[in-house]
């Protein structure tokens, strides 16, 4: 725990806002992206104990494939599909905006309840990786375009693998790539399943893809 | 009360349109124009108290006491500002609620005086000042909060003293110091930068030289107004820049009160260089669309609450 | 304690009087209300003393009903309540003469009188009474004269159906009251709140399902959202005054209530105020928001009654916490806040709904976008409205901040250091406050300046002419007292020391102690109103000096050239309203219907806007719907033939018999 702490949790929280204070794609892709590279920093300088071989590896792919490969694959494919914003959220900017201060309280206060033994250095980390998990979930919930989506999606990954890597510290090295593995083919499909959805229908709202259904 | 309080407050009488003449001569070196002069406020100001008064016949003596008790409040909001390390005039617990109130106060009654108007134009202004100003006070007060909560004190004057004696006790290691406030600092200064711009109608929330578009909120609100009314409308208004920004640059800018020649030379820097900021930003940056502005001034309420959670932990 | 019997009596029985007095003259309204003023003059002489020597004062007799006792008693607290009821009552009751003086001829006075006068010694008989029965009965007793005063103009379709929306919420609320109270007397003999004391000690797992009964059944009469869908309705409906008795007094028992209730349930755990900060944000910024979208002037009022209710709250609950926690300092902060704030909002409620009144009766119609430019024509109620206005607002210098002040000062005392649910808690009221506050202050930006300013926008507005001397004085005596109320703020916050601690069972001398640094920071702040109001007359002054000699012309409003501007260009309160209404378009739900111009010579276009409550359409309807449906069958049991109905009564009987025999 040093100084510094307090300067991470400040950006990834800020991120986390900007993600769902945003209409422009691009600014949610970028703000996930440096969310990402974030969390890897955080992986390596939050830990209490020494940083392991395996632990940089693990945090050096993951801020690598999310602060780099997926954005550009995210771009690429907003950029393909041509769309710049996100219109007519289910749940407007401010409101979203709103919505995410009390979840960051309600994480605050879910960390505040947690037990010592989960939360040993009583930091910021574990309510912030909460609110991660929450605000993904929440822009997964509240977002029309597919893209957007699968930046919540990314961002619930964000908060899991912080929420891994502080508290349970020892998730083992061949797990994490595995997740990441997942994820990162997860998002490759999306890219291409979003490119043949606009293809198709001319548009990316998966709102309307329930009329496929027979 | 010492002297250098009185000084800070002749200061802030004599200096706040200066402000407005450091703002406008930015954005003209930025636009490649000779432009006005830096005293231009003053000279306004003269003429416009030399000048007689046109009213409305809708009009009521509220549009006639507005402006005055617009002035009147500003002026006490004024006796409650600190300025750099110098307390304020008038210093006691809880007084950062009754300085966002007494803005409020002001804002109230101009909104009323354009009201009585009738015209449709200073409706709309004033519809949108307080719609501004209903998002803006939560961002103002949390922010306050924050540092308060920091401090352990709950007037302004003790808040920016307890940080600047926390900034002056890490002495030369005061990179230590902003290590560890640094964000909370930065965040609050954030918000409260974006309260300064949208309770003094800067871009990108107002455009304050476009009188007669659609777009404008606090100069609409005015267009009825002449002659001294005018002149204290005017005033008020770089009065205001000058105790908001009081705010932004003593957070910004924690000085132990030292010196009797040097804090207020530093404080006065401060005041220059945030106009000077405030100039680049209007150079630079376009006016947000309206329904955006709610959007804008929600992250300065979202940056007060972030602060706030990195203080109470 | 006597003299409060007596003014019961003078009430009642000039409210008797003036409803033998037959019809076409003025006496009924004049002794009815001399009979108010007098009563609650005798009442409130009493109520001061036990404020000012923090003695309590009791009665007890013996009263031949199962359960019950005639156990009345005046402490603190009651004392306290009882000053806000006198004061409110006493000054809207003259307002009523010339008010009333309207329908005379058209409509039986008497009644009006007698059910106004029962209204106010029911509400006495409430904060004195100290035995449960006696109580429920004062209650009850409140609640049907409320519903006679409220169905005061029954010809009217919209009021018959809000009296009844009145009396079903009402009796509801009381329904838990009933529970509540047969749960704290523990089966025991009776139901003296002597008993009720013991309970948090004897049986403390009840405690958190007794509290959520108190703030259902309270909640109902205080209009907490969302029980307070019976709100909006009745109060627009009632005779103005009444209103503001409802309004500024009678919504207030319900706090009273609550209070009183929490006090038998021992030291309070901390979801209890925790539970409070979250409904009193949730009232106070629905409650103002509703408002904002209101197009009628009392019903905008009514609604700023829920939301100022939800700033009690918030003040109860900072309140609570600061007492679960064990700080001292917090507690008494939060309970001085809300209490004055219950004072405060009497006041300014009631001087607003007089005003409102007064536009009603002048103008016919309290349509805010029929009206306008007020200002000229009524000066009087213009003023005194402007005063209310900015006292709501909670602007300093007038009473309204004074409150807002102590809930915020503990508020943020309540920031440092006392564990992450409170603090959370302490940080969402003062960013409630702060957001409540802006928003009032453009609801009353608007419906001041809407009404009051600009042109009149309808015939009716235009011809509308200041109200009579008895309406003139209620008003003026309101807004001194607002004016007054503020600038004595640290007086105030002293007097009222009694209450608090008999509300937050702290000591009176610790309670006097804690607020001590508050009493400081309010001089200070009386210090700054006094230099503002030094500031703004010398900047007068010098305006004046400057225009002397100067040329000061009159001409048409300058609207940005266009030439001729008239009274339907202003911008209306929907307008005015719309960025806000808008922004907040998630809770609202308005419904617009637009007609839009389209062709190539348009004709005609309109937009009109509805803001319908969402609670009552969205919760409440279809749960009553429901509820209708499932009695239906029922019906099926009643038809008429009285055969079968003494068959009913013979099978239960015997039923019962066998019950008790076996």
């Amino acid at each position: 725990m040093n100084a510094w702490t307090d300067v991470i949790v400040v950006l990834v929280a800020l991120t986390n806002l900007g993600l769902l204070g945003s209409s422009r794609l691009s600014v949610c892709i970028r703000v996930v992206a440096v969310q990402g590279i974030f969390f890897g920093l955080a992986a390596v300088l939050l830990r209490a104990e020494p940083i392991t071989v395996d632990l940089a590896v693990v945090a050096a792919a993951s801020a690598i494939v999310k602060g780099i490969v997926f954005p550009v694959l995210l771009l690429r494919t907003a950029r393909n599909v041509n769309i710049r914003r996100e219109v007519e959220p289910f749940v407007g900017f401010s409101t979203s905006l709103f919505v995410g201060l009390v979840l960051l309280a309600f994480a605050l206060w879910i960390g505040a309840q947690m037990p010592v033994e989960a939360n040993p250095t009583g930091s910021l980390v574990i309510p912030l990786a909460l609110f991660t998990v929450m605000v993904g979930l929440f822009t997964i919930a509240s977002r029309r375009k597919a893209v957007t989506q699968v930046l919540g999606y990314l961002t619930m990954e964000n908060g899991i693998f912080a929420f891994g890597v502080t508290v349970v510290g020892g998730i083992p090295v061949l797990v994490e790539l595995g997740v990441l593995m997942d994820v990162f083919v997860a998002v490759f499909v999306m890219c291409i399943a979003t490119w043949h959805i606009s293809r198709e229908f001319d548009h990316v709202d998966v709102d309307q893809l329930d009329a496929l259904k027979g | 009360m010492a002297i250098e309080q009185f000084v800070s407050v002749a200061l802030a009488l004599v200096l706040s349109p200066l402000l407005l003449g450091v703002i406008n001569r930015v954005k003209a070196i930025f636009a490649g124009r000779t432009g006005q002069p830096l005293l231009q406020a003053y000279y306004d100001l003269a003429k416009l108290l030399r000048k007689g008064a046109v009213y409305s016949r809708t009009t009521t003596w509220v549009f006639r006491a507005g402006p005055t008790i617009g002035l009147g409040s500003t002026l006490a909001a004024l006796m409650l500002v600190p300025m750099g390390g110098t307390p304020a005039l008038v210093s006691f617990s809880g007084d950062l609620v009754l300085f966002a109130y007494l803005l409020g106060l002001a804002r109230f009654f101009t909104v009323s005086a354009a009201l009585d108007t009738g015209s449709a134009f200073e409706g709309m202004g004033a519809s949108r000042e307080v719609q501004f100003a209903a998002v803006a006070e939560p961002a103002l007060l949390l922010g306050l909060a924050a540092l308060a909560a920091r401090t352990h004190s709950l007037s302004l004057s003790g808040i920016f003293a307890g940080s600047a004696s926390s900034a002056a006790a890490h002495g030369p290691a005061i990179f230590q110091w902003w290590l560890q406030m640094g964000p909370i600092v930065l965040l609050v200064g954030g918000a409260f930068f974006i309260v300064f711009l949208a309770e003094n109608a800067r871009i990108p929330v107002d455009d304050p030289n476009t009188h007669l578009e659609l777009t404008m909120i606090h100069e609409v609100m005015v267009l009825d107004h002449s002659g001294p009314d005018l002149a204290f409308i005017q005033y008020g208004a770089a009065l205001k820049h000058w105790v908001i920004g009081a705010l932004v640059v003593g957070s910004l800018l924690p000085v132990h009160p030292a010196h009797p020649v040097w804090t207020p030379v530093v404080a006065v820097a401060g005041m220059l260089a945030l106009a000077v900021v405030v100039g680049v930003v209007e150079s630079v940056m376009a006016r947000l669309r309206l329904l955006s502005v709610p959007h804008l001034l929600m992250g300065a309420l979202a940056l007060s609450v972030v602060a706030l959670v990195l203080v109470i932990y | 304690m006597l003299l409060c019997l007596v003014a019961v009596g003078i009430l009642v029985s000039s409210g008797l009087v003036a409803l033998a007095v037959p019809g076409k003259s003025r006496a009924a309204l004049v002794i009815g209300a001399a009979g108010a003023v007098v009563g609650c003059v005798l009442a409130a002489i009493p109520a001061v003393g036990v404020l000012a020597t923090g003695e309590t004062l009791s009665l007890n007799c013996a009263w031949n009903m199962p359960l019950g006792s005639f156990h009345i008693a005046l402490d603190g607290l009651s004392a306290f309540f009882l000053i806000v009821i006198a004061l409110v009552s006493a000054v809207a009751a003259i307002y009523g003469v010339g008010y009333l003086d309207a329908w005379r001829g058209k409509k039986a006075l008497g009644p009006a009188c007698l059910f106004y006068n029962l209204l106010v010694a029911s509400m006495m008989f409430v904060v004195l009474a100290r035995n449960g029965v006696l109580f429920l009965v004062a209650w009850e007793v409140m609640s049907l004269a409320s519903f006679f005063l409220v169905t005061f103009e029954s010809e009217k379709p919209g009021v018959r159906e809000a009296g009844w929306t009145y009396l079903v919420a009402t009796h509801l609320g009381t329904a838990f009251l009933l529970v509540l109270f047969v749960m704290l007397g523990q089966g025991s003999a009776s139901l003296d709140f002597d008993v009720f004391a013991t309970f948090g000690a004897s049986a403390p797992h009840l405690a958190s399902l007794a509290f959520i009964l108190a703030v259902i059944g309270f909640g109902t009469k205080a209009g907490f959202i969302p029980l307070h869908v019976w709100l909006p309705e009745a109060h627009p409906a009632a005779p103005s005054h009444v209103s503001a008795v409802m309004s500024g007094v009678m919504i207030k028992t319900g706090i009273y209530g609550l209070i009183r209730v929490i006090l038998f349930l021992g030291p309070p755990p901390m979801w209890w105020g925790v539970a409070l900060v979250g409904i009193g944000i949730t009232s106070g910024v629905l409650g103002v928001l509703f408002a904002l979208a209101q197009h009628d002037l009392k019903r905008l009022l009514a609604y700023h009654s829920v939301e100022n209710i939800g700033i009690i709250t918030l003040g109860l609950g900072v309140g609570m916490i600061g007492l679960s926690r064990g700080v001292p300092a917090i507690a008494a902060l939060g309970f001085a806040g809300a209490l004055l704030h219950v004072l405060n909002h009497a006041v300014f409620k009631g001087l607003l709904f007089l005003g409102a009144g007064s536009v009603l009766h002048a103008t016919h119609t309290g349509e805010i976008d029929h009206l306008g430019g007020l200002l000229k024509r009524m000066p009087w109620t213009g003023v005194t409205f402007l005063v209310g206005c900015v006292a709501i607002v909670g602007l300093p210098p007038l009473n309204g901040f004074v409150s807002e002040f102590l809930i915020y000062f503990g508020a943020f005392k309540g920031v440092v250091g006392t564990g992450p649910l409170s603090v959370i808690s302490c940080l969402a009221t003062i960013g409630g406050l702060a957001l409540i506050g802006g928003l009032a202050a453009a609801c009353f930006a608007k419906a001041f300046g809407i009404v009051f300013l600009g042109e009149p926008r309808s015939e009716h507005a235009t011809q509308a002419r200041e109200c009579g001397g008895s309406m003139k004085f209620a008003m003026v005596t309101l807004a001194v007292a607002c004016v007054a109320f503020g600038l004595l703020g640290p007086m105030m916050v002293a007097g009222v020391a009694p209450a608090v601690a008999g509300a937050s069972s702290l000591a009176p001398a610790d309670a006097m102690r804690e607020l001590g640094p508050a009493v400081g920071c309010l001089a200070s702040v009386v210090l700054v109103a006094a230099v503002l109001i030094i500031m703004i007359g010398s900047l007068l002054l010098l305006r004046y000096a400057l225009l002397k000699g100067r040329t000061v012309t009159q001409s048409g409003t300058w609207d940005c050239g266009y030439a001729r501007p008239t009274a339907r260009m202003q911008y209306t309160a929907s307008s005015f309203a719309k960025p806000l209404t808008r922004m907040f378009r998630f809770f609202l739900r308005t419904q617009s219907a637009v007609n839009m111009p389209d062709e190539t010579f348009p004709k005609e276009a309109a937009v009109s806007t509805h803001t319908p409550d969402a609670f009552r359409r969205r919760v409440w309807q279809p749960v009553f719907q429901w509820v209708s449906k499932q009695l239906e069958q029922v019906r099926q049991i009643q038809h008429g033939r009285l055969q079968l109905y003494v068959l009913y009564i013979a099978v239960v009987l015997l039923i019962l018999l066998v019950w008790k025999m076996r």
